[in-house]
């Protein structure tokens, strides 16, 4: 649709304010937990003056150190295995038409339309079934698993956008295809594969339900740790990790959108 | 030109990556299997094949402390599903876990009707600005979905617990006098559902308006449609493959929630995804546990292959 807002015709009654009401709706929470996590009061919900004293407390948690580690060696290790493995699949897929392409396409889509609950009673049966020791290594295969959509979506898309033509024109100047491919392909792809990888990145370092099925004793991932503390009652510490984990998912987010929109 | 060629072959180096790579380069099948294979091969082996092992062992016997005893059948966890066993050992009809699906699949309808009623307004108004809003807009929408999914439930116990935000400002206001129950109730695991799952419905509708040619508006207004018969008439039926998107997308996610009943809802309003994890909690029943997921991943795929059949046309025929 294009500028047609201008025209009185176009104004449909109630769109504005439901639009309105929608980005409130999606938005209030979240100022609302960020607000909270600067509040002094040891009463998590009741404000009482502005302070960063239980960023300070959450910062100086071993426990909570500890797990955003384990959280940060399983996102990086899930991510570098994902988005590579996607990067393969998305120059196969991106290159020629083939049969089985479709099949392919849904295969690697097919974690993203399962409900997690489902993945993660499967992939705790089949750790268990294998006799896998629960623990830091079945966290990160079950992460790169559903990262691998992830990764493989916005290369692909890059792909798409991508003119076919300079890898061919490099050929016809004598670049054999590794050369082709590093100097031509691999420059052009690279806003996708940077925008997959810290997509990926955020998706293995917010995913909670299946870590909690797969996650051995020991291997307690920041989620993992910080729906234990809810658990256990409302405090101003959960308040204060919980606004920085969605601050630093929400820069990430918005860098990744940056990287993407980089002229094609 | 031949000679050159033919010297800018000859000198490279033999090692097994250049002999690997003269073999991709004479096939280009072999090429694209390898290339293909490490993304097939770990979903693969640690997906699909977990999800065949779940069918299985929703037909073994349970484990006596948890787990299961492997090659020992039994249909236990399906009958399990309907009935209980009296003291007497008769089976009578349980009529608890068919109350959990009923309660997951009512809450999901009207999670997914709220979201339309939201989601359509927001989806229409990001459509009519101008583009460079558009993907600003977008964005805005996009973010949420990117943020940790707990966190975001969490925020609503602040919002809506007795002494939350919610109930200080209405008593504030005098409209009530005393907090009023929000929190762990049905209306607060809709209203945590909604907020999780609202940008899915907002996307695909936001996408099919985009596209939508508006002189076919304009032509409903020529031809003396008043807007909300245009909107009846044109729009909503042009917008129908994006609310039917919409509309899976919210439904499915919301069919197997755990984190949002885990943390909004009380005991007595668990869904089908808190009944899975209990089993593989305190009840100690796996094989049950693996039957409750099966039938979830049944409904899902059944519910996905209505939809492709519905609105997804064949290649070819778009």
């Amino acid at each position: 649709m294009e500028r047609r807002n201008r025209n009185p015709l176009w104004r449909f009654p109630g769109v504005a304010p439901g639009a309105a009401f929608f980005f409130a709706y999606l938005y209030l929470p979240i100022f609302v937990l960020i607000a909270f996590s600067f509040n002094e009061n040891r009463q998590a919900t009741i404000w009482t003056g502005f302070s960063l004293d239980w960023y300070g407390v959450v910062l100086r948690n071993d426990d909570i150190l500890s797990a955003a580690g384990n959280s940060l060696i399983v996102a990086t290790t899930a991510t570098l295995i994902a988005t590579s493995v996607a990067l393969l699949a998305a120059l196969a897929m991106a290159r020629r038409r083939f049969r089985g392409q479709d099949g392919v396409s849904a295969v690697i889509a097919f974690p993203l339309i399962i409900p997690e609950i489902v993945t993660a009673v499967a992939t705790l049966l089949f750790f268990v079934a294998v006799g896998i020791q629960l623990g830091l290594t079945t966290v990160i295969i079950a992460h790169t698993v559903f990262c691998i959509p992830f990764a493989y979506l916005p290369i692909r898309a890059r792909f798409d956008g991508m003119d076919a033509a300079l890898p061919e024109a490099a050929a016809d100047l004598y670049a054999n295809e590794v050369q082709a491919f590093r100097r031509i392909t691999l420059p052009l792809l690279w806003p996708g594969i940077l925008s997959g990888a810290m997509l990926s990145f955020i998706i293995s370092l917010d995913t909670f339900t299946i870590t909690y099925f797969v996650a051995g004793p020991g291997a307690t991932t920041l989620p993992v740790y910080i729906f234990g503390m809810i658990r256990i009652g409302i405090t101003p510490e959960v308040n204060a990790i919980s606004a920085l984990m969605l601050v630093i998912s929400i820069v990430f987010v918005t860098l990744s959108y940056l990287i993407g929109r980089v002229r094609r | 030109m031949a000679p050159s060629r033919q010297a800018r072959s000859t000198p490279s180096p033999i090692s097994p990556f250049t002999s690997l790579a003269n073999l991709l380069r004479r096939s280009q099948r072999a090429r694209l299997i390898l290339l293909i294979a490490p993304a097939l091969l770990i979903i693969g082996v640690f997906m699909l094949l977990p999800l065949g092992l779940m069918a299985y062992v929703s037909i073994l016997e349970r484990g006596i402390n948890g787990g299961v005893q492997w090659g020992v059948h039994t249909v236990d966890a399906y009958v399990a599903f309907l009935f209980e066993e009296d003291l007497l050992g008769n089976l009578a009809i349980n009529p608890d876990y068919l109350q959990i699906f009923g309660r997951s699949f009512l809450l999901s309808f009207v999670t997914t009707a709220a979201c339309l009623a939201i989601g359509f307004p927001a989806a229409f108004y990001m459509a009519l600005q101008p583009e460079k809003y558009r993907n600003l807009l977008i964005f805005l929408v996009t973010i949420p979905f990117w943020t940790n999914l707990l966190i975001r439930n969490y925020a609503w116990i602040l919002l809506l617990r007795s002494n939350g935000l919610v109930n200080e400002s209405l008593m504030g206001l005098g409209l009530i006098d005393a907090p009023i129950t929000l929190l762990y109730t049905n209306f607060a695991i809709t209203l945590g559902l909604v907020y999780s799952f609202l940008p899915f419905m907002v996307l695909p509708i936001y996408a099919s308006l985009e596209k939508l040619d508006l002189r076919l508006v304009e032509a409903a207004f020529d031809l003396g449609a008043n807007k909300r018969r245009a909107f009846q008439r044109v729009i909503v039926p042009l917008a129908l493959p994006g609310i039917a998107a919409g509309c899976i997308l919210v439904f499915v996610p919301s069919l197997g929630a755990f984190i949002t009943p885990e943390l909004l809802g009380g005991s007595r309003s668990m869904m089908i995804g808190n009944l899975i994890q209990s089993q593989f909690g305190a009840a100690r029943n796996w094989p049950l546990g693996a039957a409750l997921a099966f039938a979830l991943l049944a409904i899902v795929l059944l519910a996905m292959m209505v939809y492709l059949m519905r609105f997804r046309r064949p290649p070819g025929t778009g």
